[in-house]
């Protein structure tokens, strides 16, 4: 090796070598910080990042006030948004609430933190297809928060009773004749996509390009047929009236049919064909900086009388087996909360690298 | 006065555009104002007059909190925006000096880079930062209000600039050379002479920045730290729920408040005026 | 008797004279620009080379940057149909939305320039209350004005022209842009407006010109600083601007805004999402340098 190159090759180690701290985040080793917590400790306030309005004031208050700490909640409102902030260190949150997905690129990634599973002993309440859940298969990372389903809430004035329970609503030119123009769509590749390509029989988490090459066909004809593409309004719109069928998720869907006077003229169900079912995780980052306070707070919520309260509140589904029993038994028996049918239901996974070919895939379908 | 040398369609085009453009401007503000009294938690639905909203605001500590946030973080870094962005703008017009045309060039990229381009390189350079700080001075420092006040002073500094060069481009050199002529110095002519001439440019720009800065979503969301949420970010973190006539009741009280400081600096220049009328008699 | 100076000895002593005087004006320059100059490039500058140096790297399968395996596919990306698409469709937009923006703004600018000066600081200020309130609040006041219930609709209803399905779609989008960014024109054409010596068009009216042809010769070239400069800060946020056609146009199409937002947000792939950023402002910046030199030479 001549001498110049030696050179160079020393001083980009030190030059890069700061940056590579982002490559290289997080913890080095398999043990949790909080391996020296006991149950129900605490060592600093509670720094919780979570979706907007996912708990219930009061629940945070009930642990503010048990613990003697205080709660201080920031939010998020997309995965993608809070991973490089947690990821890139110092982001001062103790708990954090990926998703399914996410969970799975946080652990590779090491941006997330194993769990002190000895002083969450309320673990055990959860139900068996949580314990472990897919995209955690050791079970030391998460603790499922919530779980729910994506699909489509309907106007039964317009659609009728018995309207045909499939994803040809929004993909099939001849079904959607009387409420042209009045569909919103998910602006969410995995989710939008997932829904074609279950329409077509395929997997929503495949790897195959002429399966991705028809489900982005079906895509791109529909957009002729859509009001928008609406992750966030999709249930106001419905409410409201100007769109008839809103691609959406089940909870937000039944908080806002609930509000209506005349709920009963919606509904919400996940296609015949299937569709994906997430579930929402609670995490503790790899710096976090009061990790006994964050695992405390998590055995808290998994408490079968807390996991209760916060399904009661937001009216997603509870993971927690043990907090059946408290939940109000309307919420347990509404098919749109605890579908019973769960077996065409897929959880989104990473595609690794093909990710960018379904974000590509629903710009080019937009045109 | 130039008015009078304008035919009376022209005078009248001109009224017209200006109450329809205040119409315009105007039209949303109205509707949620309106919408702010509205008894229905669903958008364009009357539900019937109430002031629950605004009420509730009183007990969300939360919302109070991040509009204290966010009007400190604008206060503060408009006022560094505004003077830094001042001095460049005169700099760049008034003088030849080397690295001028770098600097020129560089005063575009804050207007033209993508917010969401901004928000992550000023991520990374936080973490770095940071992380070098760390390694020589052993000072664990990290993110916060003075980050969010650092980031939007750098893209401010732009703005302020090219308004405040607009302004200085069409100015009559000349005046400040009559001032050094009549044996003002460099200090008193700049006083007395530009800074009254270039007055609107400055205020145009510094208005421009507490706008910016307040509306700011992006970038802030990915320097701020814990605990210092501003109100945009905290309301399009909401919007997934439902942006409810909470926040319409907050956009109506920021724009009380506003128009109250208005009304304030008004009669103020009104008591300054007669009492300068008074002092000359 | 007094010996006058040399000629040459005069000549050369001027001419020093003025160098220093040159010298001194190149240092006070500096000096005033110094402050800003340093900290563009500190926080500026230096992040931006960061970005730039995340355009090389590799997206792992996990979505994060790896900085080794430097290679220029998130440039070679570039040339795929879809980012010719969304580029010039955004240019359109952003073309439509300026022009609009012009035109409305320049009779109100120099309506404004024209009052009493309490009127003119008050009705600025007017101008700017509205962007006061939260972006996002107004982006959905509009999107309820322009809704198929909405006060807009209605209106059109009441004087027999029907309903009107104005938004989610790209009418629904200029208005949106239009509106976010008519400030920007306002304020800079404003600030040349008012430094507008008068009386030289009235001294053109005395020479027998027009309205109009004052305008044009006269009032026109001498404001053009503030076209120039509303026109850039209208043009290029808009061509950024993702947020209003996602909420008034629903999304429909691919705009450079969000191509971008996408690549950094959704698809995780920062190379792409920096290259694409780096080319946009590369190509801004040259833009704007001859928009605003070729301007300049108008004067």
């Amino acid at each position: 090796m001549n001498t110049r190159f030696r050179r160079i090759r020393r001083l980009v180690p030190v030059a890069v070598l700061p940056l590579l701290t982002l490559a290289a985040c997080g913890g080095d080793d398999d043990s949790s910080a909080a391996s020296d917590c006991e149950v129900g400790q605490v060592d600093g306030d509670l720094y919780l990042y979570n979706w907007s309005e996912y708990i219930d004031p009061e629940l945070k208050d009930a642990f503010a006030a048990q613990y003697g700490v205080e709660v201080i909640e920031d939010n998020y409102d997309s995965n993608e948004a809070m991973q490089p902030i947690v990821a890139a260190g110092n982001s001062g949150y103790d708990v954090i609430v990926p998703s399914d997905y996410m969970v799975s690129i946080m652990i590779e990634e090491g941006s997330i933190q194993p769990l002190n599973l000895d002083v969450i002993p309320n673990m055990s309440n959860l139900a068996a297809e949580f314990s472990p859940p897919p995209y955690d298969p050791d079970g030391k990372y998460v603790a499922p928060y919530q779980w729910g389903t994506t699909g489509l809430g309907v106007d039964l004035t317009v659609m009728g009773e018995d309207t045909p329970r499939t994803w040809g609503l929004l993909f099939d030119p001849a079904l959607s004749a009387n409420f042209d123009g009045r569909i919103t769509l998910l602006n969410d590749p995995r989710e939008t996509l997932g829904a074609a390509l279950k329409y077509l029989g395929y997997s929503l988490n495949t790897t195959s390009e002429s399966e991705l090459d028809e489900a982005k066909g079906l895509v791109a004809d529909a957009v002729d047929r859509i009001a928008a593409f609406d992750s966030d309004q999709y249930d106001e719109l419905l409410a409201t009236g100007e769109t008839a069928v809103a691609h959406g998720y089940s909870g937000n869907m039944l908080f806002a049919i609930l509000e209506l006077d005349n709920a009963d003229d919606y509904t919400y169900f996940v296609p015949d064909e299937g569709g994906t079912i997430w579930t929402d995780n609670m995490a503790v980052p790899f710096d976090a900086p009061h990790p006994c306070t964050a695992h405390t707070f998590i055995n808290f919520i998994l408490d079968a009388e807390n996991g209760a309260a916060l399904t009661n509140w937001n009216l997603y589904a509870s993971p927690n087996a043990a907090a059946e029993q408290y939940i109000d038994p309307e919420v347990l028996e509404d098919e749109i909360i605890y579908p019973s049918d769960r077996s065409k239901l897929e959880f989104i996974t990473d595609t690794g690298d093909f990710e960018t070919k379904f974000s590509d895939a629903l710009s080019e379908a937009k045109g | 006065m130039s008015g009078r040398t304008l035919a009376p369609t022209t005078r009248w085009v001109l009224r017209s555009n200006g109450a329809l453009v205040l119409a315009f401007l105007y039209a949303p503000i109205i509707l949620l104002a309106i919408y702010s009294f509205s008894g229905s938690r669903l958008p364009g639905e009357w539900g019937g007059f109430t002031t629950e909203w605004y009420v509730r605001l009183f007990d969300d500590s939360r919302i109070q909190k991040t509009i204290g946030v966010s009007v400190r973080v604008a206060l503060v870094s408009t006022v560094i925006a505004t003077v830094l962005g001042t001095s460049s703008a005169l700099a760049l017009e008034r003088f030849k000096f080397r690295g001028r045309r770098v600097f020129d060039a560089l005063l575009y990229l804050p207007i033209i880079i993508p917010d969401v381009t901004m928000a992550v390189m000023m991520l990374m350079f936080f973490t770095q930062a940071f992380d070098l700080v760390d390694l020589l001075f052993g000072l664990g420092l990290s993110k916060g209000f003075a980050t969010i006040v650092v980031s939007h002073v750098a893209f401010n500094i732009a703005f302020v600039s090219v308004v405040v060069r607009a302004r200085i481009a069409g100015m009559d050199a000349t005046l400040e050379q009559a001032a050094a002529d009549l044996y003002a110095n460099r200090w008193q002519a700049f006083r007395f002479v530009t800074l009254p001439l270039i007055a609107p440019g400055v205020l145009g720009g510094a208005l421009l920045a507490i706008t910016l800065s307040l509306d700011d979503v992006v970038v802030t969301q990915f320097v701020a730290g814990p605990g210092s949420t501003t109100l945009p970010v905290y309301v399009f973190s909401l919007i997934r729920k439902g942006v409810t006539p909470t926040i319409n009741a907050v956009s109506v009280i920021m724009l009380l408040a506003s128009l109250t400081l208005v009304a304030g600096s008004v009669a103020l220049q009104r008591a300054n005026a007669v009492r300068g009328r008074n002092n000359s008699e | 008797m007094t010996v006058l100076p040399d000629a040459d000895v005069l000549e050369t002593a001027l001419g020093e004279a003025e160098r220093r005087e040159e010298s001194a004006q190149r240092r006070r320059g500096l000096l005033l620009a110094l402050p800003s100059f340093a900290y563009m490039i500190l926080f500026f500058a230096v992040p931006l080379v960061i970005v730039l140096v995340y355009s090389f790297a590799t997206r792992t399968s996990t979505g994060s940057t790896s900085l080794s395996d430097w290679n220029l596919e998130a440039y070679r990306k570039l040339g795929e149909p879809i980012v010719r698409n969304v580029v010039v469709r955004s240019v359109v937009l952003a073309v439509i939305t300026t022009v609009l923006c012009l035109v409305i703004a320049y009779p109100f600018a120099y309506f404004c320039a024209t009052r009493s000066a309490m009127v003119r600081n008050l009705l600025l200020v007017a101008v700017m209350i509205p962007f006061w309130t939260n972006f996002l609040v107004r982006n959905y006041a509009w999107r309820l004005l322009l809704s198929s219930g909405g006060p807009v609709s209605s209106f059109t209803e009441s004087i027999g022209l029907g309903p009107t399905e104005i938004l989610f779609t790209k009418t629904a989008v200029v208005i949106g842009l239009v509106y976010a960014y008519l400030p920007f024109m306002i304020l800079p054409l404003f600030a040349s407006i008012d430094r507008l010596d008068w009386r030289l068009v009235e001294a053109s009216r005395d020479l027998y010109a027009s309205g109009p042809a004052s305008f044009r010769r006269v009032v026109l070239p001498l404001t053009m600083p503030g076209v120039i400069a509303g026109s850039i800060l209208v043009f290029v946020p808009s061509m950024g601007a993702y947020v209003t056609p996602e909420l008034l146009g629903g999304g429909k199409e691919t705009l450079l805004g969000s191509y971008i937002v996408t690549q950094f947000l959704t698809a995780r792939n920062w190379p792409v999402g920096a290259s694409l950023s780096f080319v946009l402002m590369a190509v801004m910046l040259v833009s704007t340098i001859i928009y605003f030199r070729a301007g300049a030479k108008n004067l």
